[in-house]
């Protein structure tokens, strides 16, 4: 073969069906006799239930039956929290599937109805009267913590969910002896996900065989199903869990929520198949969201420029409960992250959580390096001011250097390769910086102010080891399987436990078969997202799923290649140590014509009618693939943005993005992740922010105040990559799912400061609205 | 998310309209849909009855006469946007409606709807007030017999989401006098990222006579309930040279328009919208104008 299928940009064999609308969601599936659930959510953030009255509702026409939060009580245990950080003090605070006494957020669960059709079951809703003691809430994660704020959990005192630490060097001395400190405040606003199919679940309980079917719209099915067992008492051999067609995730599909163990609860109650999918009102309060910090960041540096220290103490709003990864985003996935991709010394995290009355947060795309990056990258900026150096040269003089295999940081990682330099010079190249730094002097004189951001990240994901995943509190392994089977004919289907939901594994999956073992990528078919179809697997998210899961598939085939190339050397009577292997064919070393084509082998090992002594039929093979490291990609990004001094506005008019996620098995899904990934970033910078009053009543309920990214206000975005394999994943690859977001947020919100830079501007909070801008500029307060 | 019980009438002409109305109190017509739909969806409307008269062909359409451009309430946003007649005798027309939302919402809403629901954010009711439009109206007299009146933009347009409109009557028409050659046009907004509606807008129309200013007729929308005659620009324009300063003096005057309410929300502040305001106004002026920005 001449081209090899790995590294090869083909067309994603998922969007055929995707953009055709042929794809099956969860909402599309109908059993025969289904009837519908629709879920009473408080409208209060914060309220005690005197009473509820239900009678009405049960009365109404089509309606089988209402459940309140005495029906379940005993019955479901409480949602699980899976992610308890170690010495932290997490407070498992009851997380009860309905609320029966008291109701924490608006869209907390109070009833629930089942009729025979959507439209009888959202009506009677409206029949349930509820009678609400209304209590005092609070949305803000520091106000939480102070001494007159209400209080949501008998046993969480301080509304504190955990307290978390982590540090390395000596963080003390190195602000003792500072000689630039530079402080600043940093809101992470509360994130909305919006993915685009919302949530939904179909369970159906087949009472003789006490069999619990879930189709639900997960990236993890297989932990849905350990925790569905643990809520609903039904053992795990007994429960499947299917994800059908998964319309996008970005965190908010990770955790296993009530609302599928409520439609559990129905179908097994009833003995009728249940469906609940969630209007996108509800999903803007009942689906988790992101981000949610408030950061009060210092540090240190030598007057040359030279980083000494960073720290911070971090608010981190939690909701009204603990969601199943929850505790795990603003510790292990950021804290951790405070070195970046620089040489810093001294660090500490000082990680609060915080139980607000609002809706319980979750990963959401990048899950905490977003805000480890953005606090990063804001602070340098602002040392850079406060030194009057380029932004890019402090970036420059703490770079950790070129490595290959190893690179131990002060808070206590170890990375495993990257070029940071090389990634930032590509950027300056690429975008001709020094010539953009003259351009935007000139504009200044005409009153024209245009600002350039620059970031320089380096994340942390392919998550990851399960001994430090056991080690950090995650309540389960983060190895993946692969189990890869050679069909008779020649086909191959590849059955995983990792669940994709738009990232592009059905290709690059078959690519990675296609490479290791010579067959047409059409011949290979990737299966996945069905819990008695596939093996283990822990999930879709952390940029896992091809650093680890594909781990695993690249394993298994090369198995394969291996009992492959025994079979061959017994059919072509030669010496086992005489056999090879290469580009879908065995042959006997120097003798090229006497060879066998894997299919050939494929066909033999399937009939096994001529197998050497002792060697099992069938070709197939299982590979369990535990990481010994996470991965850690990097890059540099490089925004350009002209505001209107006039009236605020922003036009981000350059995006560049240099990222390297090592070897890349197909560009053109690398690129469509970064795409993605920016424009969810630019989003945090811009336009998105879910806004609450003071009652907790989130204001921007619906895509009408909650602003998604447009395509016509965004430029191209120019990819770029260099290429440093991880030195440890058996492809060489490391993660891409969530660079751009990670990236894209401080890049774009330095630009806009960077523009402002010569009024005195150094911060805005998010999203950097016109009017923000606008009274940052008029200096109106 | 899911409407209120309703009872569904698809009408084909005005008068079976007229009558459906009548015949069930608390009806609401429905055109595109797409602002009322929403509201139903929410539960924050729930009339008995939906008379849907999307299907009446006498209601849609563009013609364009000597002196006037009629158009049917039922005409899309993105028919007209695309209409060669409309963009030769009424270029404000054309580039409002190619502003509008996004192709989504260009093909599904209709300008009928867009004035009836008369959303303080939306544009049409900024241009057409700009653009001095007449509002043909047909309801319900004495002895059943349908009567007709026209209204005027000014008088058309009472509030948010109010207008002149009587529960039983039908806009029928849409009345936009030709542009002349010596009229020029514009319109500026500031569009919420999330719908791209408008937070502050201005539709200037202005006749030149050389490069002085001999009449002109400004509009701002997106701040008040209603559209707001910026009286006090229009006045400091006519009979000046469209100069930079002189525009910009002109454009400052349009605080003294603004005496009234000014409405403000999360995502602009009333006071931010005033000082934005005169930026529209002038952005409006300078593409009218055919002049540079400075
Ligand atoms: C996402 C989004 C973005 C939008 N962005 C913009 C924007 O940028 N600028 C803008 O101007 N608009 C915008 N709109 C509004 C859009 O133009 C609507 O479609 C329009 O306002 C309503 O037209 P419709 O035909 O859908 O009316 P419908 O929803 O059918 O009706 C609206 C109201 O008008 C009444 N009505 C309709 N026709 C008549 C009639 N002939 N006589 C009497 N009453 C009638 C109805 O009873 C109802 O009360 C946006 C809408 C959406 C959903």
């Amino acid at each position: 073969m001449t081209t090899r299928i790995f590294g090869s940009g083909i067309r994603r064999r998922e969007d055929p069906r995707l953009i055709t609308g042929k794809a099956t969601y969860t909402d599309d599936i109908k059993l025969p006799g289904m009837v519908y659930a629709a879920i009473l959510r408080s409208p209060h953030a914060h309220a005690r239930i005197r009473s509820i009255d239900t009678s009405a509702a049960a009365a109404a026409p089509g309606v089988l039956a209402v459940y309140t939060g005495a029906d379940v009580e005993g019955v479901l245990k409480p949602i699980p929290c899976a992610w308890v950080v170690p010495n932290s003090d997490v407070k498992q605070v009851a997380y009860p599937a309905i609320a029966k006494d008291v109701v924490r957020y608006v869209g907390d669960a109070v009833a629930v109805v089942v009729a025979e059709d959507r439209y009888q079951a959202e009506d009677a809703l409206e029949l349930i009267s509820v009678d609400y003691e209304v209590l005092p809430a609070v949305i803000n994660p520091e106000a939480a913590l102070g001494p007159n704020a209400p209080q949501l959990h008998a046993d969480a005192p301080k509304n504190q969910a955990f307290h978390w630490v982590a540090s390395g060097g000596n963080v003390d001395d190195a602000f003792k002896s500072a000689e630039v400190v530079v402080k600043d405040t940093i809101v992470q606003q509360k994130l909305i996900p919006n993915a685009m199919e919302p949530r939904s679940a179909v369970a159906s309980w087949l009472a003789p065989m006490g069999e619990l079917t879930i189709w639900n719209s997960t990236q993890n099915p297989h932990i849905v199903r350990f925790i569905t067992c643990l809520v609903t008492g039904v053992p795990e051999h007994k429960i499947r869990i299917i994800a059908p067609e998964v319309g996008g995730g970005f965190g908010s599909k990770i955790a296993v929520y009530p609302w599928e163990m409520i439609v559990a609860f129905c179908a097994m109650k009833l003995g009728l198949p249940v469906k609940w999918t969630e209007t996108r009102t509800e999903n803007y309060v009942a689906t988790t969201h992101g981000r949610d910090h408030i950061e009060r960041v210092e540090l240190a540096a030598t007057r040359s420029g030279k980083i000494t220290g960073l720290r911070a103490t971090v608010y981190a709003g939690m909701g009204a409960y603990l969601s199943t990864a929850g505790p795990g985003i603003p510790t292990i996935l950021h804290g951790l992250m405070y070195s970046g991709p620089y040489a810093i010394p001294n660090i500490r995290a000082d990680v609060y959580g915080v139980f607000t009355n609002s809706t319980p947060v979750e990963a959401y795309r990048g899950a905490g390096r977003p805000e480890a990056t953005f606090l990063l990258e804001r602070m340098i900026d602002l040392l850079a001011v406060q030194l009057n150096l380029d932004p890019v040269e402090v970036r420059r003089r703490n770079l950790i250097p070129k490595f290959d295999n190893g690179y131990d940081v002060a808070i206590g990682l170890k990375y495993d390769s990257g070029d940071y330099q090389k990634a930032l010079d590509t950027a300056l190249t690429h975008t001709s910086y020094n010539r953009l730094r003259q351009e935007q002097q000139q504009l200044r004189q005409h009153g024209k102010y245009m600002g350039i951001g620059v970031v320089c990240y380096c994340e942390i994901c392919g998550l990851g080891p399960s001994q430090v995943a056991g080690a950090v509190g995650f309540g389960g392994g983060l190895w993946e399987s692969a189990i890869v089977r050679f069909y008779a004919t020649g086909k191959v289907n590849v059955f995983v436990g990792t669940s994709p939901h738009g990232q592009g594994e059905e290709t690059t999956f078959a690519q990675i078969i296609a490479d290791e073992l010579g067959v047409p990528v059409d011949d290979v078919e990737v299966v996945h997202g069905d819990t008695d179809l596939t093996p283990m697997g822990w999930g879709t998210y952390g940029s896992r799923t091809t650093v680890v899961g594909g781990a695993a598939v690249a394993l298994s085939a090369r198995k394969i290649r291996e009992k492959g190339r025994l079979l061959a050397a017994h059919l072509l009577e030669a010496a086992e140590a005489d056999v090879e292997y290469a580009d879908g064919k065995f042959f006997v070393r120097g003798s090229p014509d006497k060879s066998k084509t894997i299919q050939d082998i494929a066909l033999m090992a399937n009939v096994a009618w001529n197998m050497p002594q002792g060697m099992e039929p069938g070709l197939e093979a299982t590979t369990f693939y535990d990481p010994p490291n996470f991965t850690f990609p990097f890059g540099t990004h490089i925004a350009v943005v002209i505001v209107d001094p006039d009236n605020g506005h922003i036009d981000l008019t350059k995006y560049v993005a240099v990222d390297d996620c090592g070897r890349q098995i197909n560009p053109m899904v690398v690129e469509g992740q970064i795409h993605g990934g920016v424009v969810q970033g630019v989003g945090q910078a811009l336009w998105e922010g879910a806004v609450y009053d003071q009652n907790g009543q989130l204001l921007t309920g619906s895509m009408l105040d909650y602003a998604l990214p447009r395509a016509h206000l965004l430029p191209d975005v120019e990819t770029l990559s260099t290429t440093t394999p991880s030195p440890h994943n058996p492809l060489g690859v490391k993660g891409i799912g969530e660079t751009g977001t990670i990236a894209s947020t401080p890049a774009v919100y330095n630009a806009v400061i960077d523009a402002l830079r010569h009024l005195g501007v150094t911060g805005l909070e998010m999203p950097l609205t016109p009017e923000k801008v606008w009274r940052a500029i008029h200096q109106q307060g | 998310m899911f409407a209120a019980k309703f009872e569904y009438y698809k009408v084909n002409s005005v008068a079976e309209a007229l009558q459906t109305l009548r015949a069930h109190n608390g009806a609401k017509l429905m055109a595109g849909g797409h602002s009322l739909i929403p509201l139903l969806k929410l539960r924050l409307a729930r009339p008995a009855a939906l008379v849907d008269i999307s299907g009446i062909l006498d209601l849609q359409g563009i013609s364009v006469d000597d002196t006037t451009v009629h158009i049917g309430p039922l005409t899309t946003h993105q028919t007209i946007a695309a209409s060669e007649a409309v963009a030769r005798v009424c270029p404000l027309m054309a580039e409002v409606a190619g502003e509008i939302g996004d192709p989504q919402v260009r093909n599904r809403g209709t300008i009928g709807g867009n004035v009836s629901h008369a959303d303080p954010a939306s544009d049409w009711p900024t241009a057409l007030t700009a653009l001095n439009a007449q509002f043909v109206i047909q309801g319900t007299g004495a002895l059943h017999r349908r009567v007709t009146r026209t209204v005027a933009a000014a008088d058309f347009f009472t509030g948010a989401l109010s207008t002149s409109l009587g529960e039983h009557e039908i806009l029928t028409e849409i009345q936009v006098p030709v542009m002349n050659t010596a009229q020029h046009s514009a319109y500026a907004k500031m569009a919420h990222p999330a719908t791209f509606f408008s937070v502050v807008s201005a539709a200037v129309v202005i006749s030149m006579s050389g490069n002085r200013c001999t009449q002109a007729s400004v509009v701002l929308g997106g701040l008040a309930p209603k559209p707001v005659r910026a009286a006090s620009v229009e006045e400091a324009l006519i009979g000046q040279d469209l100069t930079a300063d002189n525009i910009a003096a002109a454009a400052a005057q349009v605080s003294n328009d603004l005496a009234g309410e000014v409405m403000g929300d999360i995502y602009a502040s009333a006071e931010y919208r005033r000082a934005v305001a005169p930026v529209e106004v002038k952005h409006a002026i300078y593409h009218a104008a055919g002049l540079a920005h400075s």
